[in-house]
């Protein structure tokens, strides 16, 4: 009996315990760290210790988040409109979204870098590449705006892009899809003999920030898909991941996988500079927009640029060569000493590890396995410092500590691999919730990284947090990564898809943020410095109403003489200069977007009137005690009225 | 002996207390501490000061009448130059703490802003409020 009883007792034991383990699944993770609340809470009032600039992939912005905390500060609008600030419907940002294609409302924007100062993030700028229709922004640190837009000719899925070099001498953009160049309208089929890849540099003025396309070269039918620049003794050198070598135009998930290995290219632009210096560029046609906003005249300017130099690798020997690499790779990264470029091939099953120092012997040795379009072809072993075995499935992308570790995602087992570069064994690992994509440690792909925090960023996050519908929050995880062992302390949901991120110590960056625009130094056509000189004109049917705003009234606030058909373009000059202190500007039926105008700052919407009537206009950024009065009427009469232009506030 | 030392201390706090109690009353609150010795009226200073007042000031002010804020004519003459300096420079604190600034606060109800004023250019506004007052010049309102 007793023993019948034990029995009961133990299955009953057994079934709850195997029932809560099946229920365990939402747990937070077997690595999770004790302290994990303390370690990435932040005070009411503190400041996080780093920032973070998390792309939106599809959502085309770049969102800035603190860590440790994840907290969201700000949506940088960059590649798409953004209704909130007023992006891309102002009269003054419209230019920043023109394109050869015509205004472009919307595009896809994947991989920030920061600009950087002896191969360490300076904290000025921070650029990112327009993925759909190729271009490459840079947003200015000191407002966190988008400050310059440049179009990418000859280019078709700006992948690769925008890694830069050292001391930001050059940002690139690389092709993710071959397209014809020469000739446009050809048969797809034609693939192999008339289609093209290109890698652009683009040049950064050291003192502005202002980009140009310097040169291009022009390269095989592959998919170019990442890179990452030399440092240290590999400066002069950019890397290229390629895959799609089988030069594939339909079915590519299994077609662009039929090949053990695609490439690493590696580019050398000193010597690509010295034959663009030599002449051996031709100039090609082909127009593209470079647009530029200015923080002088608060408005934006496109001008349209009609040639760009381009190398062909035939004419320029000792400037490209192909290093083999397993399999369809798609991370390049190059370790902190320069020494190491780490492949990360998303269908292999070891991650190779290259040497810069036995790449130059095996060039210098001309060990070689042919060449693809005049570009020579390093022997695999000739390259290779070795190869990490059985890291794990889908090697992704790696980034660098300070302490001679590099950490892999795993897209395909939705893990972080930590392993020791020199001695190519794995040390840790640790889940992701869940298929993780790009990773991120402050400075990680620096010469110094700040090895303290690892972002991991998530594609799926399906049970992680409350349902929203079949459409769920994107997320990225904090890791600790200051021990032997990673340890995770916080999910935190982003803006669209987290995509690629930058990291950098936050004084780098604070230090130098603009609290306000100098009202004096307001260049803007439009600008009204003072209430005195408030007017309303009329042109033909257009009306320009230069309005000033100041807590809490609009001057001038009571406008007449406006005719149905009249466009009016309201210029509204916020004259606050105290910090956070913008103000918003809507009238009833506009159809673009509110405005929000900052302190110092003039801003323009354009407004076209359907009907006869009295419409208010009001504050929509809650500015004051007296915020709720900030508000204002524009009277529209029938077109034939005979009603002068008349404007007051006050009376 | 012990009470007249004791006696001494107190008067010695209390009056320092009442100084700096009138001094604080006098000259308002912000980085215009000591006294201000103004000489005669600087006409270069009235020019520019007058250019900062139609740039930064105007939405609010008024000299004859009711505005935003309160009607600036003989401004100079209802308050010391270090409190009006103070006013302009420190306007948040000034309506926490400044007694005067605290009463006028509960009539007008509205926060004054900083307009990102140096203390060159609210000299020079100073400046071009003296010479409104001294009737030199008169503002087209």
């Amino acid at each position: 009996m007793i023993y019948k009883r034990l029995t009961t007792l133990m299955l009953i034991f057994t079934a709850v315990f195997i029932f809560s383990s099946c229920g365990d699944k939402k747990s937070s993770g077997p690595n999770i760290s004790e302290d994990a609340a303390s370690r990435v809470y932040v005070p009411p009032g503190k400041y996080d210790e780093f920032y973070s600039f998390v792309s939106g992939g599809f959502s085309g912005q770049l969102a800035v988040y603190g860590l440790p905390s994840g907290r969201l500060f700000r949506v940088i609008p960059v590649f798409s409109v953004d209704p909130e600030k007023g992006w891309g419907y102002t009269e003054e940002t419209k230019p920043m979204l023109m394109t050869t294609h015509g205004f472009i409302p919307w595009d896809d924007s994947h991989h920030s870098e920061l600009s950087m100062t002896d191969g360490v993030p300076d904290g000025r700028w921070i650029f990112i590449n327009g993925n759909n229709t190729p271009r490459i922004a840079r947003i200015d640190l000191k407002t966190f705006r988008t400050a310059e837009i440049i179009e990418i000719p000859n280019s078709a899925g700006n992948h690769s892009s925008p890694f830069t070099t050292e001391n930001s001498e050059y940002v690139v953009a690389g092709t993710r899809f071959s397209i014809p160049i020469k000739e446009k309208d050809v048969p797809i089929s034609s693939y192999t003999e008339k289609f093209n890849g290109t890698v652009s540099f683009v040049k950064v003025d050291p003192k502005s920030g202002n980009m140009s396309v310097a040169f291009q070269i022009m390269s095989p039918p592959f998919d170019y898909d990442l890179s990452h620049a030399g440092k240290n003794a590999s400066h002069d050198w950019f890397f290229f991941s390629c895959y799609n070598t089988e030069q594939a135009h339909t079915l590519l998930e299994v077609n662009a996988s039929q090949k053990d290995k695609d490439f690493i290219m590696a580019v050398n632009w000193k010597k690509a500079e010295e034959y663009v210096a030599q002449g051996k560029a031709k100039d090609y046609s082909a127009d593209y927009y470079h647009n530029t906003y200015s923080d002088e005249t608060h408005s934006a300017t496109s001008e349209v640029l009609k040639t760009v130099k381009v190398l062909d690798p035939k004419d320029c020997p000792g400037m490209i060569y192909y290093i083999p690499c397993p399999k369809s790779p798609h991370g390049c990264d190059v370790d902190p000493s320069g020494e190491y470029i780490v492949g990360g091939g998303k269908l292999a099953t070891v991650i190779p590890v290259f040497s810069f120092t036995k790449m130059l012997k095996a060039i210098e040795g001309k060990q070689f396995d042919g060449e693809i379009g005049g570009i020579p072809v390093i022997k695999y072993e000739a390259a290779l410092h070795g190869e990490v075995q059985k890291p794990g499935l889908g090697p992704l992308h790696t980034e660098f500590d300070d302490k001679g570790y590099a950490y892999t995602s795993m897209f395909v087992s939705s893990e972080v691999v930590k392993w020791d570069i020199k001695k190519l064994e794995v040390v840790d690992r640790a889940p992701s919730y869940y298929s993780v994509g790009h990773i991120m440690i402050p400075g990680g792909d620096s010469k110094k990284p700040w090895g303290k925090y690892l972002v991991v960023m998530n594609k799926i996050t399906k049970d992680r947090f409350l349902p929203t519908g079949p459409e769920l929050t994107q997320s990225a995880q904090l890791y600790d990564i200051t021990g032997d062992k990673m340890k995770l302390l916080l999910d935190f949901p982003t803006i669209g898809e987290p995509h690629y991120a930058q990291g950098i110590i936050a004084d780098l960056v604070s230090k130098n943020s603009v609290k306000i625009f100098k009202i004096g130094e307001n260049k803007n056509p439009y600008v009204t410095k003072s209430p005195n000189d408030v007017k309303v004109e009329r042109k033909g049917n257009e009306i320009h109403v230069y309005m000033t705003m100041i807590r809490s009234h609009f001057t001038p606030d009571n406008i007449e003489g406006i005719k149905l058909g009249d466009v009016v373009y309201f210029h509204v000059t916020n004259l606050e200069q105290d910090w956070d202190i913008p103000h918003g500007f809507a009238v009833k039926g506009l159809m673009n977007s509110e405005m929000l105008i900052m302190p110092g700052e003039t801003q323009t919407i354009k407004w076209e009137p359907k009907e006869v009537g009295v419409y208010p206009f009001y504050c929509t950024d809650f500015c004051s005690a007296l915020h709720q009065e900030m508000q204002g009427y524009i009277r529209v009469s029938p077109a034939n009225a005979n009603i002068q232009i008349s404007f007051s506030t006050g009376k | 002996m012990k009470i007249s030392k004791k006696s001494a201390i107190m008067f010695l706090t209390l009056t320092a207390l009442i100084f700096g109690g009138c001094k604080k009353t006098e000259y308002g609150i912000g980085p215009v501490k000591d006294e201000m010795k103004l000489g005669a009226i600087d006409d270069n200073l009235i020019a520019k000061g007058k250019e900062i007042f139609n740039l930064k000031c105007i939405s609010c002010h008024k000299f004859n009448s009711r505005l935003v804020g309160p009607p600036l004519k003989d401004v100079t003459k209802r308050r010391r130059p270090e409190w009006i300096m103070n006013q302009i420079l420190n306007p948040v604190e000034m309506i926490q703490q400044d007694p005067v600034a605290k009463e006028l606060f509960t009539q007008y109800l509205i926060q004054m802003t900083f307009q990102d004023v140096t203390h060159d250019d609210a000299r020079a506004i100073l400046e071009y409020f003296r010479a409104v007052d001294a009737g030199k010049i008169t503002p087209a309102e």
